[in-house]
């Protein structure tokens, strides 16, 4: 399907690559990261908002739609849940077939009630996640998501982070990555490919 | 043009903020001088959020740029400009601290996807079918009231306004 996986997935191997400079936002130093020899994914233990333990186990048995993000981001993150809680609706019955997930790299900031309070305002039931620190971090390395914590002149701080949504088969393989506001109709069938495969 | 429009920016701080008569009900607009605000909407925050989001459009109808310095509301602690990318699939916000120039005879589009206000701080969380007062500051135009229409949380565009898939 006009060879989407390649296309969607060279940006996230690029901000891997953009991280590893550990540069301030780095604009001027892209690199080329043909080289990327695995693909997004791997184990990873962290907490739901309730509290219980989540890993890549857990969420076996079904695709996974993941969405990484932090509770004070104002546009990106509802809007992309706002999205998802739209796409999970109009997958009907479908839409229980699917995990939506959504990972907190701000663990400084974003406590489980913190999370709950986010997602409580999707009409979906997303897996909210946190842990701590080093595991988020070794998470993100492994799934190559781009995270920087960039300081703010108020003394405050804002995370650039990768804003597509990764899309994992049953048995948490890598499948291919998803705008979050691609057009609706293209998002839908993703999912239902994805659900469906 | 310029008196008019003064008086009836004045007349309309006077009546404590305006929505003109023939525009939707959620397309918030305010005009002074050459400045026209329109589109002026923001987004329902969690419980317990303390940021949001704040979008307009600002039409500059003067031959000269102006440009919006600052902003605040009563609703948040401070108000700023941000702006924010999309690169490589990477999110990136960053504030401006000079405002933001709207150009000669031009339109400057704060919306979901780039520039914005941000609301920090706010003192309670912002409700679905809220009017948020806020103050813009330009450098010519001086200061105008608008209010934001609070559409549903994570919403696309303004509540009303067809945008909404």
């Amino acid at each position: 399907m006009r060879g989407i996986r390649n296309r969607l997935f060279a940006p996230l191997a690029m901000g891997l690559a953009v991280a590893a400079c550990s540069g301030p936002t780095g604009d001027g130093n892209r690199q080329s990261s043909a080289a990327t020899a695995s693909t997004p994914g791997g184990s990873f233990r962290l907490v739901d908002t309730k509290g219980r333990s989540v890993t890549d186990q857990t969420l076996k048995g079904k695709p996974t739609a993941m969405f990484f993000g932090f509770t004070r981001c104002p546009d990106v993150c509802p809007t992309t849940m706002n999205r998802m809680a739209l796409l999970h609706r109009k997958l009907g019955t479908e839409g229980n077939k699917l995990n939506i997930v959504f990972v907190s790299v701000d663990p400084e900031h974003d406590k489980r009630e913190d999370i709950a309070s986010f997602l409580s305002m999707f009409d979906a039931p997303v897996i909210g996640l946190t842990g701590e620190p080093a595991e988020l971090d070794k998470m993100t390395k492994a799934y190559k998501v781009y995270i920087e914590k960039v300081p703010l002149p108020n003394g405050d701080y804002t995370i650039d982070h990768t804003a597509r949504i990764l899309l994992f088969d049953r048995n948490g393989g890598f499948v291919e990555t998803m705008d979050s506001h691609a057009p609706e109709p293209e998002a839908l069938g993703q999912l239902q490919q994805l659900i469906r495969g | 043009m310029r008196i008019p429009h003064s008086f009836l920016a004045a007349a309309a701080l006077l009546a404590g903020g305006w929505a003109l008569p023939h525009a939707p009900a959620a397309a918030q607009q305010a005009r002074k001088g050459t400045i026209l605000i329109s589109q002026a909407w923001s987004r329902a925050t969690a419980p317990r959020a303390q940021v949001g989001a704040g979008f307009l459009t600002i039409r500059n109808t003067d031959a000269r740029p102006d440009r919006l310095l600052s902003a605040s509301s009563p609703r948040a602690a401070k108000v700023e400009i941000h702006t924010m990318s999309m690169d490589g699939g990477v999110m990136r916000m960053r504030p401006l601290p000079d405002g933001l120039e709207i150009p000669a005879r031009s339109v400057a589009t704060l919306a979901p996807g780039g520039n914005h206000l941000m609301l920090i701080g706010l003192k309670a969380p912002l409700k679905q079918g809220d009017l948020v007062p806020a103050t813009l500051r330009f450098a010519r135009a001086g200061t105008i009231q608008v209010q934001l229409a609070v559409a549903a949380p994570g919403a696309p565009a303004p509540s009303g306004s067809g945008g909404h898939q």
